[in-house]
């Protein structure tokens, strides 16, 4: 039946496009040229050393914090835009738009705004006669450069989930009896679990690897895990080790993408 | 929907129509690999209509990622604009042709004192294209002290205050220069020293910035910071209480050369190119625009008196004696100079 | 009333920190210095200037068309695959989705380095068509991820029943399933076209023969910084969408245009 041939095509690019070059990658992270190329899981041991699993545990940690930040402001938002039934191109498109301009040039302007002694925060601040803030070069600064770049990510799955539950069921809730807190809980909750979820994957994963924003607001002070695996493949030309990284990466967050699938009733995700 | 649909169709179709027509020609096409926005605006098209060469200009963002695409052979590239010790190493790998300097006539005009360097001693492989010094940009109103040694980046009076440089090599100079080394020592040794050296000034130090370092001098974010003169040059002109200063104990001296790569297809158009970017009046429009300072005497002579004379773009040769030029440590040591990077990131 | 109020000021708040950044950028490509730290006075010569450097231009040409078409594709093969997927049986599905986070989950310098190795191997020269792979191939996962939760809101039998009232497999996808995941769509087209729009490290490795986009130029303006000329063509994109988006609104009952 047609359905059923609808993904051929993506599997067969996906085979392509991204297992071929994948393995071709990942092939490096278990072996290791000492004269000769062999298989070795050394570097997959040397992952595992203080330096580099610390800033990999780092990394998805300010992850998870962004995730669970971009979903507490998400949400909220998507609910109230859904009440704006006539005007939903414009609903998304101004979420949009800003991550139009380029990633570096928004992140610069998040400087000129945020620097200590001249940003433009502290300028309006000190006229007030109210404290001024130090962010950037502290983890907070990272955690609002991954908030700021990835929180559409968060915000448009969510709205279109929300956007088309069905009135009527809300109203037959509401004429059984239900509250409005028992309508959310019971309800509205449940129903937008698959936005939701296409929402932390599309804002968690992508936000471990950032290293541009560790870079810039972080001052550089401290590695991500996207920093040293981007060092390991260009600055020292190490690929066995950089894939080393990445497959561990990958493999942890497979499995945690797995467990965090566990939630979704109909298990549409992968589960490792 | 479908009105969308087909409309977006529509203008993709003209794009590719578009975007196909330039294909069909049969002149000699060059293709060019540089630094962002590091050639004058005009100078490329100039060199096209001079020439009938056609050129494909690609940029880089840093040495390591321009070797990581050239090696990989993915793209064959005429024409490459390096600094220093990544010159060496390519040597080192056989992977650059020897130039025919009697196809680059305009090599005579290049500074006696920046040919024979140490990255290619004979000459045999590179041109240079800019060139300056690696030191420190402060902040006149926010440091009334005199300014000569590297000592300063340690002062706690300038605690939080202080821009080092996100690049391993470089922010290791200060260190090994007030340890009174070689930039380029291979003694693990010395790096482990210098490492604690820059672990006891993490505490003082705002960060470790790339590029935009420059914008924080401007906005008196910071008072002190490791700079290249070309990129202090352009700063200075933006903040007048801005100072650079190359310290007593010594420092680096760098090149970014044009050489060309085994894989080129056409080594003399490459060379025709060399030769173009090296003619006097090519060379000052191209330093005019760039702010960098130029290794072509001739071309020297046509800028502004004031650049001419300033030490910050043009240092005496007395400074220049103190300073060493970058060569390649070879992968073992790099890897090691990475890991102590890693160390001092990790807390 | 005091709800609405409270409404207005959360979506003004958030409206705010999203366009933050933007209008700063907007208010410094006015800016006579070159630095964006810095405001020196007000000057129209970076607006003047814009069209000068050849570079600029080219690649804004290249960052349009390789988005607007990486896009199209994308969606085209992401919806299809997405619809695909949600039918079918439950351990293929787990498996298709865990390769379709790859490229979502992976550093883009290995997606980047991975595809350069695989243009290498089979022998297609770097330029325009490896970019526009590269970048379908890092779009598609995105377009799937914004689909499926519109798919997992059908009727479970929608398409049964579609069937069996005599349409035919295709006139089902196209008349019953397709406008009930519309919005799944729309969103998923443009997180490509944004993708595509920001991409550097992917586009660094996968591209050659001059062609270069705008993300290139800019990130590989490191030795004298970013020019002032880039806010300024910035801003006039900004406004230039902007137009465009007021004017498809001010059509009275057409405000739906994409959707419908």
């Amino acid at each position: 039946m047609l359905r059923k041939w609808l993904a051929t095509p993506y599997i067969l690019w996906a085979i392509i496009f991204t297992i071929i070059p994948l393995a071709m990658i990942l092939i490096y992270g278990v072996t290791i040229d000492d004269g000769g190329i062999r298989f070795s899981l050394e570097n997959i041991m040397k992952a595992f050393d203080p330096i580099y699993f610390k800033a990999l545990l780092r990394s998805i940690y300010y992850a998870l914090i962004s995730t669970i930040i971009c979903l507490i402001i998400a949400y909220p938002l998507a609910l109230i835009l859904t009440e704006k039934r006539n005007a939903k191109v414009t609903v998304i498109f101004i979420f949009v738009l800003p991550m139009w301009m380029n990633f570096l040039l928004r992140t610069y302007a998040w400087l000129t705004i945020l620097e200590t002694n001249n940003g433009f925060l502290n300028t309006v601040l000190r006229f007030l006669h109210l404290p001024t803030i130090q962010i950037i070069g502290t983890p907070n600064a990272i955690i609002l450069g991954m908030v700021y770049n990835f929180l559409p990510f968060m915000i448009l799955p969510i709205y279109n989930v929300l956007s088309k539950i069905d009135p009527y069921v809300l109203e037959a809730a509401f004429d059984l009896g239900a509250s409005k807190l028992t309508r959310f809980v019971k309800v509205i909750l449940p129903l937008s679990i698959p936005g939701v979820i296409s929402g932390i994957t599309m804002v968690f994963m992508p936000a471990i690897t950032t290293f541009v924003i560790p870079k810039l607001l972080g001052s550089g002070k401290i590695n991500l895990i996207g920093n040293l695996i981007e060092q390991q493949f260009v600055q020292s030309y190490n690929w066995y080790f950089g894939a080393s990284l990445s497959l561990v990466l990958m493999v942890i967050i497979l499995i945690s993408m797995g467990i965090l699938n566990r939630v979704d009733p109909s298990r549409e995700g992968g589960a490792l | 929907m479908k009105k969308i649909l087909l409309l977006v169709l529509s203008i993709a179709l003209v794009f590719l129509v578009g975007c196909n027509k330039d294909s069909k020609e049969e002149t000699v096409t060059l293709n060019v690999f540089n630094w962002g926005d590091y050639i004058g605006e005009e100078t490329i098209a100039k060199f096209e209509e001079e020439t009938g060469i056609k050129v494909n200009y690609e940029m880089f963002d840093s040495n390591e990622a321009m070797y990581t695409k050239l090696k990989s052979g993915a793209v064959d590239y005429d024409v490459l604009i390096p600094s220093d010790y990544m010159i060496e190493k390519l040597i080192s790998e056989d992977m650059l042709l020897e130039l025919d300097m009697n196809n680059i006539d305009n090599f005579k005009y290049v500074d006696d004192t920046f040919k024979g360097l140490a990255y290619d001693p004979d000459n045999k492989y590179s041109v240079a294209y800019m060139w300056g010094t690696l030191g420190i940009l402060y902040n006149t109103e926010m440091v009334t002290e005199p300014v000569d040694s590297w000592n300063i980046l340690w002062d706690e009076k300038y605690a939080d205050s202080i821009i080092m440089k996100d690049s391993v090599r470089d922010s290791f100079v200060p260190a090994l220069k007030l340890m009174g080394e070689s930039i380029n020592t291979m003694d693990e040794g010395k790096w482990e020293e210098a490492l604690k050296m820059l672990q006891a000034q993490k505490a003082i130090v705002q960060g470790y910035a790339a590029d935009e370092v420059r914008d924080k001098m401007i906005g008196e974010e910071a008072a002190l910071s490791i700079m290249y003169s070309g990129e202090a040059l352009l700063t200075m002109e933006e903040n007048e209480n801005l100072a650079y200063v190359v310290p007593k104990e010594g420092s680096n001296m760098w090149f970014d050369a044009m050489c060309i790569p085994k894989t080129a297809k056409n080594k003399a158009a490459a060379e025709q190119f060399i030769n173009f970017m090296t003619r006097p009046d090519i060379a000052f429009e191209n330093a005019d625009y760039i702010g960098y300072s130029t290794p072509i005497t001739e071309a020297k002579k046509m800028l502004d008196p004031e650049i001419q004379n300033d030490p910050a773009a043009y240092p005496s040769a007395d400074i220049l004696e103190q300073c060493e030029v970058f060569i390649d440590l070879g992968q073992k040591m790099t890897d090691f100079t990475l890991e102590k990077w890693n160390e001092l990131k990790a807390y | 009333m005091i709800k609405s109020g409270l409404k207005k000021l959360y979506m003004g708040l958030v409206f705010i920190f999203l366009y933050a950044p933007i209008v700063t950028l907007i208010v410094f490509s006015f800016n006579d210095s070159k630095s964006r730290a810095k405001w020196e006075g007000f000057t129209l010569k970076w607006y003047a200037n814009m069209f000068h450097d050849p570079v600029i231009v080219k690649s804004l040409y290249y960052t349009l068309i390789i988005a607007l078409i990486a896009a199209i594709v994308a969606t085209l093969i992401g919806t299809f695959a997405a619809i695909g997927i949600h039918y079918m049986k439950k351990w293929f599905r787990g498996i298709v989705m865990n390769i379709t986070y790859l490229p979502v989950l992976n550093p883009d310098i290995v997606t980047g380095i991975g595809l350069m190795l695989l243009f290498i191997l089979i022998n297609l020269k770097l330029g325009f068509e490896s970019l526009l792979l590269a970048h379908i191939t890092f779009c598609i996962p995105y377009v799937i991820i914004s689909v499926l939760p519109k798919l997992k809101q059908l009727t479970p039998n929608t398409f049964e029943a579609a069937l069996d009232l005599g349409a035919t497999p295709f006139q089902t996808i196209w008349k019953v399933i397709v406008p009930e995941i519309s919005p799944g769509i729309v969103t998923g087209f443009l997180l490509s076209f944004t993708l595509s729009l920001d991409d550097f490290v992917i586009s660094y490795f996968t591209t050659g023969n001059g062609v270069q986009t705008l993300s290139i130029t800019i990130y590989t303006m490191t030795k004298r910084g970013i020019k002032p000329e880039i806010n300024a063509l910035s801003t006039i994109l900004f406004a230039a969408i902007l137009v465009l988006l007021i004017l498809i609104n001010r059509r009275p009952g057409k405000n739906n245009v994409l959707l419908d």
